[in-house]
C-alpha cells in the first residue's frame, strides 16, 4: 500500500467520450469525467436513465459502446446486489473476501465499526435487508483500495447507518481515497462533483 | 466483398437486386435438377434402384446443412472479433434456414432408408447421426438467442455457443464415425462404390449449386427483413425518448 | 499474496454453496438413481436384457443427472451479486469458472460415480466390470460437467433456464456419451478409455474460456 500511495498518478479514474446503448436506445454519449484523490463525484438521473450502467462501465463490468476508462487503481466495488449468498454469515462473509485480497484486517473488528456484530453468525437469508447492506459495505474496510464505486450505497440503511457510511466516506477521502457514487436522493457528504443523466 | 458486406447501405443496395437474382437462378438450377433426377437420369441398381432420385435432394441438402454450420460459425467469429453488425444479421439469417436444411437432410434420408433398409430409421448411419446433433445445436442456437433480453446479448451469447459447437464438431463427428464403424457402416448413399456416372454427377452438382445459390438468396432477404426491423425499432426508441 | 490464495477462496466458498444450495449431494443423487430405477419398469425385468443396456443406463441417468445441477451454479452468483465482485478482480475469470465447475462435480458429481456399482449390480451387470467402469464413469462426469457448466454460464441470465441448458448442452455430451459407453463395455484396457480421458481434457481446455466469456456477457 506504501508503494501505491508513493506512485499515485494524478487521477484515479479518467473517462473520455464513453456511450452506452441499450437495445436500440442511447442512454448517454460522449460522456467524460475524471476523479483525483479526494473527491467524490455523484452520478445522477432519473430511473433507467443510465447511473447503474456507467457505474458498471467505470467498473469494467461493461464494455463502453463508445470511448474508454482508464483506471490505474484498484477499487472496491458495492453493487445494486450485495453479493452476499443466502447461507452465507457476515463472518463466512467477510473472511472469504478477505482471503481472496489477502487482507490480515481483523473481520470481527470491522463488523463492529459497522453494528453488525449480533448478527455477525446469522446466515444471508435471515438477515434484514438494512443488515445485508451494512454487511456489503463492511468489504470497504477489508482491503485498503484508493476508488470506491457504489451504486445507490444508502439504500436500505436507517439514519445511524447512513450516518456511519457517510463518516466512512469522509474519512476515506481524507485519507486520500476518492468515491463515485449513485444516488437518487440528497448526498449527506459533500460531493465534489455531479454527474447529470 | 468482405467489405462491401461490411457496409449496411452497401449491403442494402446490392442485396435489393442480388437476393431476387439468387433466388431466381437457384430456383431455376434447383427445378432443372429435379427434373433430370426424377424424369431424365436412368435407375440405378446399385444405389438402390428408382429410391436413388431421393439424391437429388438429400445429398445437396446434406452438403448446405454442413456449410450452413460453418457459415454460421464463421460469421459468429467475425462477429466476435470485429462486431460487424451485418456478421451477426448473417449468423441470426443462417440458423433457421440451416435448422430447416438440416431437417430436409434427415426426413429424405429417413425416406430413402425406408425402401434400402425397411425402416425409416438407421441409428448405424454415422453421417446421418452427426446431421441430427448438428440439427440440435441449430435448434439450441436459436432458443438461446431468443431466450436473452437485448439483441446485443443475443448476438454475443450466439457467438460465444456456435463458436462452442464448432470446435465441438470435428470431435463429435470423429467419435460417431468410431461409433458406427462398430456397429456397421450403413450408409443410404455409398459414395466409396464406383466412380459415379456423368449422367448422375452433373445433375447433382448443379443441383448442389442451386440451392447453394438459393440458399444465400434466402440468407440476403432475412439480412434485409433484419435491416428493416432494426430500423423500425430505432424510429420506436426515438418516439419513446421523445426527441 | 500467492496467485493462488483468491482462487482456493473461490473454490471453498463453491464447495460450501454446492453443499448448503439446493441440498447438492442428495437432489442429484435422488435423480439418478430414480432415472436409473424407472427403466426395469419400461424395459421389463428380463435379467439378460438388462445387463446387455445396464451400463448404457447408467451413462444416461448420468448425463442427465449432471444436468439437473447445472442450473444453478452460476445463477445463484449471478443474483446474489458475486458474480460481479468476481468478474472486477484480478483473478482470472475463467480460472474462477473452473474452480466453481469442478467444486460442484466433486459435490454433486462424484457421488454419483461411487454409486455406479450398487445400481449397476440391480441392472445386473457383471459386478466385476463395475469397479473399473468407475473411472470412465468419473471421467465423463467431469466432461459432461464442464460442459453443462457452459452452457449453465450462457443461461444464467434467463429466468427457468434448465430446458435451454438441457439442449444447449446434450448435443455437446455425444462424444463423451460414445467414448464412455464402449469404454465401460471394452474394461480398462481398451483404446476408449483413452480417447474418453482426451475428451475430457478437450472440455478442460475449452470449456473454462467459454464459461468466462458467457459470465461477462452475464454481468453486463
Amino acid at each position: 500500500m506504501a508503494e501505491n500511495a508513493a506512485m499515485t498518478p494524478e487521477f484515479l479514474i479518467k473517462a473520455a467520450g464513453l456511450g452506452a446503448i441499450r437495445g436500440e436506445r442511447v442512454l448517454f454519449s460522449d460522456l467524460s469525467l475524471e476523479v483525483k484523490a479526494g473527491e467524490a463525484l455523484v452520478l445522477r438521473g432519473a430511473n433507467g436513465a443510465g447511473k447503474s450502467t456507467l457505474l458498471r462501465m467505470l467498473g469494467g463490468l461493461s464494455r463502453p459502446d463508445a470511448g474508454a476508462v482508464e483506471r490505474p487503481v484498484r477499487h472496491h466495488w458495492i453493487g445494486h446486489r450485495n453479493g452476499l449468498k443466502p447461507h452465507e454469515t457476515p463472518r463466512a462473509h467477510l473472511s472469504h473476501w478477505g482471503r481472496v485480497w489477502g487482507s490480515s484486517a481483523d473481520t470481527k473488528e470491522i463488523a463492529g465499526q459497522m453494528g453488525i456484530e449480533r448478527p455477525f453468525d446469522v446466515a444471508g437469508r435471515l438477515l434484514s435487508a438494512g443488515q445485508k447492506r451494512r454487511t456489503a459495505i463492511a468489504r470497504l474496510l477489508l482491503a485498503d483500495r484508493p476508488l470506491w464505486l457504489l451504486d445507490e450505497p444508502f439504500s436500505a440503511l436507517d439514519t445511524q447507518g447512513k450516518t456511519l457510511v457517510t463518516g466512512l466516506i469522509d474519512k476515506h477521502r481524507a485519507s486520500g481515497g476518492a468515491v463515485i457514487a449513485a444516488l437518487h436522493g440528497e448526498a449527506p457528504f459533500e460531493a465534489s462533483g455531479e454527474v447529470q443523466l | 466483398m468482405i467489405r462491401a458486406f461490411a457496409n449496411p447501405h452497401r449491403f442494402m443496395a446490392l442485396s435489393r437486386w442480388l437476393a431476387p437474382a439468387c433466388l431466381g437462378v437457384g430456383a431455376l438450377l434447383m427445378v432443372w435438377s429435379v427434373w433430370q433426377g426424377l424424369w431424365v437420369v436412368p435407375q440405378d441398381d446399385y444405389q438402390g434402384g428408382d429410391i436413388m432420385r431421393a439424391m437429388f435432394v438429400h445429398v445437396p441438402s446434406a452438403w448446405l446443412a454442413m456449410a450452413s454450420y460453418m457459415g454460421l460459425a464463421a460469421t459468429s467469429l467475425i462477429w466476435f472479433v470485429w462486431r460487424h453488425e451485418l456478421a451477426d444479421m448473417a449468423a441470426k439469417s443462417i440458423a433457421p434456414l440451416g435448422a430447416a436444411y438440416t431437417a430436409m437432410c434427415l426426413a429424405t434420408g429417413s425416406i430413402w432408408g425406408k425402401p434400402t433398409w425397411g425402416t425409416w430409421w438407421l441409428w448405424d448411419d454415422a453421417r446421418m447421426m452427426s446431421v441430427l446433433v448438428m440439427f440440435f445445436l441449430f435448434l439450441g442456437y436459436m432458443a438461446l438467442r431468443a431466450a436473452m433480453e437485448t439483441r446485443q446479448k443475443a448476438a454475443r451469447a450466439g457467438a460465444i455457443l456456435a463458436m462452442v459447437g464448432a470446435v465441438n464438431v470435428p470431435l463429435i463427428k470423429f467419435s460417431v464415425d468410431i461409433w458406427s464403424s462398430i456397429h456397421q457402416d450403413a450408409s443410404v448413399l455409398r459414395l466409396d462404390g464406383p466412380a459415379m456416372p456423368p449422367v448422375y454427377l452433373t445433375p447433382l452438382l448443379i443441383g448442389g449449386l442451386a440451392h447453394m445459390i438459393f440458399f444465400a438468396g434466402l440468407t440476403m432477404m432475412l439480412m434485409r427483413a433484419e435491416v428493416w426491423g432494426r430500423r423500425g425499432d430505432v424510429l420506436i426508441a426515438r418516439k419513446l425518448s421523445g426527441s | 499474496m500467492t496467485a493462488q490464495s483468491p482462487l482456493r477462496a473461490a473454490f471453498r466458498q463453491a464447495l460450501g454453496e454446492a453443499w448448503a444450495g439446493g441440498a447438492g449431494v442428495l437432489l442429484p443423487i435422488g435423480f439418478f438413481a430414480g432415472a436409473a430405477m424407472l427403466v426395469p419398469f419400461t424395459v421389463g425385468s428380463e435379467s439378460s436384457q438388462l445387463s446387455s443396456i445396464g451400463t448404457g443406463i447408467l451413462w444416461v441417468a448420468l448425463a442427465l443427472a449432471s444436468l439437473v445441477s447445472m442450473e444453478r451454479v452460476f445463477q445463484a452468483d449471478l443474483e446474489d451479486g458475486v458474480l460481479e465482485l468476481w468478474a472486477q478482480e484480478e483473478t482470472p475469470l475463467f480460472l474462477v469458472a473452473a474452480a466453481k465447475i469442478i467444486a460442484h462435480w466433486l459435490v454433486s458429481g462424484l457421488p454419483l460415480v461411487l454409486l455406479t456399482p450398487p445400481i449397476g449390480i440391480a441392472l445386473q451387470v457383471d459386478p466385476g466390470a463395475l469397479v473399473p467402469a468407475m473411472l470412465a464413469y468419473g471421467l465423463g462426469g467431469l466432461a459432461f460437467f464442464l460442459w453443462g457448466g457452459v452452457a449453465g454460464a450462457l443461461a444464467a441470465s434467463v429466468a427457468r433456464g434448465g430446458l435451454l441448458i438441457s439442449l444447449l448442452a446434450l448435443p455437446l455430451f455425444v462424444p463423451t456419451a460414445i467414448f464412455g459407453a464402449l469404454a465401460t463395455i471394452e474394461g480398462p484396457g481398451g483404446p476408449s478409455l483413452l480417447f474418453l480421458g482426451a475428451t475430457t481434457l478437450f472440455a478442460l481446455s475449452i470449456a473454462p474460456f467459454a464459461a468466462s466469456a458467457a459470465l461477462r456477457l452475464a454481468v453486463d
